[in-house]
């Protein structure tokens, strides 16, 4: 029993790492994910082309080798080009890179979906008053997409906190590096990768009940 | 004064507009009807290009506004717009569904932006709803604030696209009284509307629109009491 209480321990110590990865990638994919789902709607072909190939290429290919390039394939890539040194330092920048470029290609289809829910009658009453477009979105589009999207955008920062686990093949010490880490010491595997995963549950459960709670609150701000 | 010459408007093959040519002076009050799919309310919404004229011209107080130099945002501060179904932003108290588009678009005060509002809302008798949000509204209530709103940018003409039509019946006449109110103090109106009585008793004139042309138009005794066309006496009959 100790073992396992001792692996949680070790695995709750990556906690701060996790948690700092997952939502500087989650603010950051939604800013970017913000701005791809308003290329999207351009009406410029070039602008929506380049943010559908952007959304293709990172839903398209493994969060974990999009690690593996940005991690080891690009100081590489720079060393060869520039011919000086260099590595990412600190080593916790590839997180946040990683997880906020790819999280934004989800964003952006998560955002580009609560924009169109929101009734075209709004777009037509606010550009009526003399608000312009730019005006129309910040004041009137995006704040009620926003509430619509409340529940998704929480769901993918759970889907988040998970996936940054990957970001332990690059040596980031999170959670799941943690345990590793102590497994190979100790050789107590089993004890050692069950407390990474009561951790991760402990976690995104927590947050999970959040988001439902901010839901309700959010809910009731229309009724009052 | 808004003109409109030889306005079309197409949507892919359909034809909505087929040449509307018209002139709707300062401080008139207009009552478009027509059957339902006849283009009464495309017409209204080419006033303030929420659709963009397939062909033809629009001028306001003489000046070309369906043109690509042409500053959209300034011409619709002008032009009030009010809907069938409100399009109040749900998200905002009614106070400040009136207060964004002076403060943002007209960089007015907030205290003085508030202080308007708060008299405009007492006009429309709902000076007790000021910090509700539009959900706690009934449609009435929610209709009297959408033209307090549209009011609070100073226009110059208020367009209405069938104001009423959503409207249990009970609360349409809570909403003629305040646009009444409004014709009386010598706004410019035009007015997409079924209620009849409400044409005959405020409208200076009346245009009957039908398959995309004004069929005929005239004064609400000219055209109630002695329509000419036999389009405009079937129609009349059924809705009178």
């Amino acid at each position: 029993m100790d073992q396992y209480i001792h692996g949680i321990a070790v695995a709750a110590r990556g906690v701060p790492v996790t948690l700092i990865i997952s939502l500087v990638a989650v603010l950051g994919g939604l800013v970017l994910g913000l701005l791809v789902a308003l290329a999207k709607r351009s009406k410029f072909k070039i602008l929506r082309g380049i943010a559908t190939v952007y959304v293709d290429i990172l839903r398209g290919t493994p969060l974990l080798v999009q690690v593996l390039i940005l991690g080891y394939g690009v100081p590489q890539l720079v060393r060869a080009i520039t011919g000086m040194q260099f590595n990412w330092e600190p080593l916790i920048l590839v997180g946040f890179i990683a997880c906020g470029v790819n999280s934004s290609a989800y964003m952006a289809e998560i955002i580009r979906s609560g924009l169109q829910a929101v009734d075209i009658g709004q777009t037509e009453a606010a550009r009526s008053l003399g608000l312009n477009s730019r005006q129309t979105m910040r004041y009137v589009i995006v704040p009620q997409a926003f509430k619509i999207i409340v529940p998704a955008l929480g769901n993918e920062f759970v889907t988040l906190i998970k996936e940054t686990s990957i970001l332990s093949m690059v040596g980031i010490v999170e959670v799941t590096r943690r345990g590793t880490l102590w497994a190979s010491q100790s050789f107590q595997s089993f004890p050692a990768y069950i407390g990474v995963a009561v951790v991760y549950l402990i976690m995104t459960l927590t947050l999970s009940r959040l988001v439902s709670y901010m839901e309700r609150r959010m809910a009731q701000s229309d009724r009052s | 004064m808004i003109e409109v010459k030889n306005l079309c408007k197409s949507f892919g093959d359909l034809q909505v507009l087929k040449g509307i040519s018209e002139t709707i002076n300062d401080r008139e009050v207009v009552c478009v009807i027509g059957p339902s799919g006849s283009g009464k309310s495309t017409f209204l919404r080419c006033l303030n290009l929420l659709e963009e004229p397939s062909g033809g011209e629009v001028f306001l107080d003489g000046k070309k506004i369906n043109d690509s130099d042409v500053d959209i945002d300034e011409i619709r501060e002008k032009l009030g717009m009010v809907f069938q179904g409100f399009n109040l932003f749900p998200h905002m108290t009614v106070l400040d569904n009136l207060t964004l588009a002076p403060i943002k678009v007209k960089g007015m005060e907030k205290a003085a932006a508030e202080e308007k509002a708060r008299n405009l809302l007492e006009t429309v008798g709902l000076a007790d709803k000021a910090e509700k949000y539009p959900a706690s509204l009934s449609g009435g209530q929610k209709q009297r604030v959408a033209i307090a709103r549209a009011l609070a940018m100073d226009p110059e003409i208020m367009l209405f696209d069938e104001p009423t039509s959503a409207l249990d019946p009970e609360m349409v006449g809570e909403v003629l009284n305040v646009m009444k109110n409004l014709a009386e103090n010598g706004m410019t109106m035009v007015i997409v509307t079924h209620e009849m009585g409400f044409a005959r008793e405020v409208a200076d004139r009346v245009l009957f629109i039908d398959e995309g042309n004004i069929l005929e138009q005239g004064t609400p005794a000219e055209l109630f009491g002695n329509p000419q066309h036999d389009r405009t006496k079937n129609f009349l009959s059924k809705v009178l």
